[in-house]
């Protein structure tokens, strides 16, 4: 290596810490050998990976609205998720863009061998914004918000299973558990689940104190909140922003336009359709990550002919996946394959075989459940998913290459909730996904849960529920989720069409790291995570 | 009593009985509206004992004839209550939710209306003067044009003109054309103010920067209210012109341009005024469409916002400030009718 090639490498090194300006940088690299632009861009390439401090960042929200509030009972979108829970508190774990989970406000965690006792040790020096020190105690009332008959909280049923919570000195926290649970440090990262201080032995949620990357300064609901940067947050060198302003654009074609026209830095859920415009634009930036949401049409298995499992795989195999991940979703999505446990997410498997569109198959499965054809409603509204009308408009021709006739009801979408889901034998639905395979199937496919939509209750299947949660043993874990996967795959009454992608899109002003696929805006952790390109 | 008051009582009198009875239609009709409150405020993930606390604590599980007359029992000592948002120890009254909302659209609306009417009487006086002229002809069709598109169309396309500011050069269509063509487009294009897309505004947004701000929204809504107003003062003014005291005055020598403000216009006030109330108070109750597109925090998304989130009072709150502003407007309207025109003012 010569001298100016060695000269350059601590340069590079340098460029991340703002100590080499941009002409100096250029010199070197003349120097060295390089051309101009060449030095040019690597300046700008080092200088993006490299995170640095400074700088603001406006970024459009596809929610928002008046009813919004700092109360972590609620946080029912992506607004106050990433402007409340992602960017102004933690949780005690988090998950990373691996999607594997990681201490935040707790520096460790351990457990028992049937994994029914979880102990968390709080990281030192973690103060709140008004500079008082995280204790056990803030812990322990910020979980028992969510707990009790009295609460309003939507993470209520994320704890049903913890018996007991205490406070073993000023920095350790038990948890007791009905029953094991392996995977309870993932609960533990839910957004509701954020580490408030208490007040009189209750977590006060109004002041907006909290412990994470930035402190509240104004909030609209509905409209925007703006923050800024908390100089004694615990993690060291974060946040990179000075301040962030969260902006609802709840009208897709006006965030299309304020990322267009530079009003905003970042807009998440981008318009598919227009997607082509935006990308032509050279400062702009098209974000895919395939997250853990999912849109199903479950089958109520107790109805008929949906109880003949033969009629349900003649339908598993009478639709076009492929077509529809084309056609509604426009690419953005990956195809599914009855299996509501996407790839990303630990003990994954894909199994076999692949449900695609075969006539043949489905004719068959239909000869088997002693039919000759057949026909079934299917109960849709686009406030399922936004395509669910147009996908089971696809469904109807496809079905009928193979003998059945699909009558597909178009349903009010207001209330849609309410009056079709869990009460139609065979309709649209929607699931943003669970960091774990237990945490998904527990809510949407245990016997017990009360939002099992297919009302699917295999024995074998929720007997390896139980004993796979309380299972330390990672090798038996993993062979019983791949046995509970490939039971949902063969008999479960849930189709998985597709999983769909987080599009979003940004100014080439704002860098970042690998995106978390857990939840949107990068796990909606965007404002501690990410920060303002030096080009 | 003095006729112009007693018809002032008279039509306030109505007014209330009016507003009355839309209480009691708005109250019905949030009734009728399916889904569950509670379950709409609590989202999806609510269990079963969480949404009767909450229906507990709003008081939703009374009889509606009870929770009518608290409504507007509250509403006559002037609280319009609390938003459902609001929580045990933490009280959002419906007042402090709308009352910025309202500033804004009511920004929105004098602002408009400041650039709106004087431009559509403006122009309904010259169209009227130079009547079948090509000034009128012009004047008429590019008004028409605009009123004839959906404000959400012409929201959208000016919000599209400003992002071709930037990006028409780099365009496959911009390429296609010839080269001096496509950067005289481009030339004016760039002629074109770089008015923000984005109307959001904030309570610490500063006077002019809120103007700013509210620019597309202000001229979108300018675009389709002028042709309204300035038919209708063109056709009221022509139509005076037909009667025998203006062929006098013409008679008599005077400029075309004095007959028309001195002689026909105070004659053709009740009709114009009528219109002009009609769109004013369209500014304030129907800019949902353009409030939405431009992001602009005013009353109208508020209360799409509200209906969707099932938040009941500040819905009844917006409705019945809708109605009252329609009841006040119309007031308006017909009490200066009846006061520029001297036989309604002394009838016999």
């Amino acid at each position: 290596m010569s001298e100016s090639e060695y000269k350059l490498r601590l340069a590079q090194n340098l460029i991340g810490r703002g100590k080499v300006s941009r002409r100096d940088f250029i010199h070197l690299g003349l120097a060295a050998g390089l051309t101009v632009a060449a030095a040019d861009n690597l300046f700008v390439s080092v200088a993006r990976a490299e995170p640095q401090r400074g700088g603001f960042a406006k970024l459009g929200m596809a929610h928002g609205a008046t009813t919004d509030s700092i109360d972590p009972a609620g946080y029912l979108d992506t607004f106050t998720q990433t402007a409340f829970s992602g960017a102004m508190s933690n949780s005690l774990t988090e998950v990373d863009a691996k999607g594997s989970i990681q201490p935040d406000l707790a520096e460790r965690f351990e457990t028992t061998d049937d994994a029914t006792t979880w102990v968390f040790r709080l990281r030192k020096g973690a103060t709140f914004h008004n500079g008082k020190t995280v204790t056990a105690d803030d812990v322990v009332a910020s979980m028992q918000y969510h707990m009790g008959t009295d609460t309003k909280s939507a993470a209520k049923s994320l704890l049903e299973s913890v018996t007991n919570i205490k406070a073993d000195g000023p920095e350790t926290i038990v948890f007791t558990l009905k029953s094991g649970d392996a995977d309870f440090p993932y609960i533990m990262s839910d957004y509701h689940l954020v580490v408030m201080p208490a007040k009189d032995g209750k977590a006060d949620w109004e002041s907006g104190v909290r412990t994470g990357a930035f402190v509240l300064e104004n909030f609209q609901p509905g409209v925007s909140a703006k923050l800024k940067r908390n100089p004694n947050y615990f993690k060291n060198g974060k946040p990179y922003f000075d301040e962030v302003e969260f902006i609802a654009i709840t009208d897709l074609a006006a965030r299309m336009a304020a990322l267009s026209t530079g009003e905003v830095d970042y807009i998440g859920r981008a318009d598919l359709k227009t997607l082509g415009m935006l990308k032509r634009k050279p400062n702009i930036e098209i974000l895919e990550v395939t997250g853990y949401g999912h849109y199903t049409l479950p089958m109520n298995v107790t109805v008929a002919p949906f109880d003949n499992p033969d009629v349900r795989m003649a339908l598993k195999w009478a639709i076009d996946r492929e077509e529809i991940a084309q056609k509604i979703f426009l690419g953005h999505a990956t195809v599914g394959n009855d299996n509501p446990i996407a790839p990303a997410i630990k003990f994954a498997i894909n199994p076999q075989p692949q449900h695609k569109f075969d006539p043949e198959k489905a004719r068959f499965h239909l000869k088997k459940a002693g039919m000759e054809n057949l026909k079934v409603d299917l109960s849709v509204a686009d406030a399922a998913f936004a395509g669910a009308v147009d996908a089971a408009a696809l469904i109807r021709e496809t079905a009928a290459q193979c003998g059945i006739d699909v009558n597909v009801v178009r349903e009010a979408e207001d209330a849609y909730w309410d009056n079709v889901w869990l009460k139609k034998p065979w309709c649209a639905s929607y699931w943003s996904g669970r960091a774990t395979a237990d945490w998904m199937f527990t809510q949407a496919y245990s016997a017990d849960s009360s939002w099992n939509e297919t009302f699917w209750k295999n024995p074998r299947f929720n007997e390896l529920l139980i004993q796979a949660r309380a299972e330390t043993d990672e090798a038996k874990r993993s062979a019983m989720y791949a046995e509970m996967q490939q039971l949902t795959h063969d008999d479960g009454g849930a189709i998985v069409l597709v999983f769909n992608n987080f599009v979003s899109a940004k100014s080439k002003k704002l860098a970042h790291g690998e995106l978390a696929p857990n939840w949107e805006n990068d796990g909606l952790k965007m404002a501690e995570r990410w920060w303002v390109a030096n080009a | 009593m003095n006729p112009v008051v007693r018809t002032v009582l008279q039509r306030l009198g109505l007014g209330l009985i009016t507003l009355f009875i839309v209480t009691i239609i708005i109250f019905s009709a949030i009734a009728m509206l399916p889904g569950d409150f509670a379950k709409a405020m609590l989202g999806q993930s609510a269990t079963p004992e969480t949404v009767a606390a909450f229906q507990r604590e709003i008081g939703i599980d009374r009889p509606p004839v009870e929770r009518y007359f608290a409504w507007v029992g509250q509403i006559v000592q002037g609280d319009f209550g609390s938003s459902f948002a609001s929580r045990t120890g933490y009280r959002r009254t419906v007042a402090e939710i709308i009352a910025p909302r309202l500033y804004n659209t009511m920004f929105l609306a004098v602002m408009t209306a400041l650039i709106a009417v004087p431009l559509a009487l403006g122009l309904g006086i010259l169209a009227a003067l130079y009547r079948n002229s090509w000034f009128d002809r012009v004047v008429n069709t590019v008004t028409l044009t605009t009123i004839s598109f959906p404000e959400f169309f012409v929201a959208y396309m000016l919000a599209y003109l400003i992002i071709s500011r930037d990006t028409f050069i780099g365009t496959e269509f911009a390429q296609s054309l010839p080269e001096w063509l496509a950067a005289s487009i481009n030339w004016v294009l760039n002629l074109v103010p770089k008015f923000p897309t984005l109307a959001n505004i904030s309570d610490q947004t500063p006077f002019w920067e809120h103007v700013w701000r509210a620019a597309l929204p202000s001229i979108t809504l300018t675009l389709v209210i002028v042709a309204h107003m300035m038919r209708m003062t063109r056709a009221a003014i022509i139509n005076m012109l037909a009667s025998p005291y203006i062929d006098m005055a013409r008679l008599k020598g005077m400029s075309p341009m004095a007959i028309v403000l001195r002689h026909a216009l105070p004659n053709a006030w009740a009709p114009i005024v009528t219109v002009i109330a009609f769109n004013l108070a369209y500014l304030i109750v129907g800019v949902v469409v353009v409030e939405v597109v431009f992001v602009y925090p005013g009353i109208g998304q508020l209360m799409v916002d509200a209906v969707k989130s099932r938040d009941v009072p500040v819905v009844q709150a917006c409705a019945l400030i809708f109605a009252a502003t329609y009841i006040l407007l119309n007031l308006t309207a017909d009490i200066i009718s009846i006061a520029t025109n001297p036989r309604l003012l002394h009838p016999r």
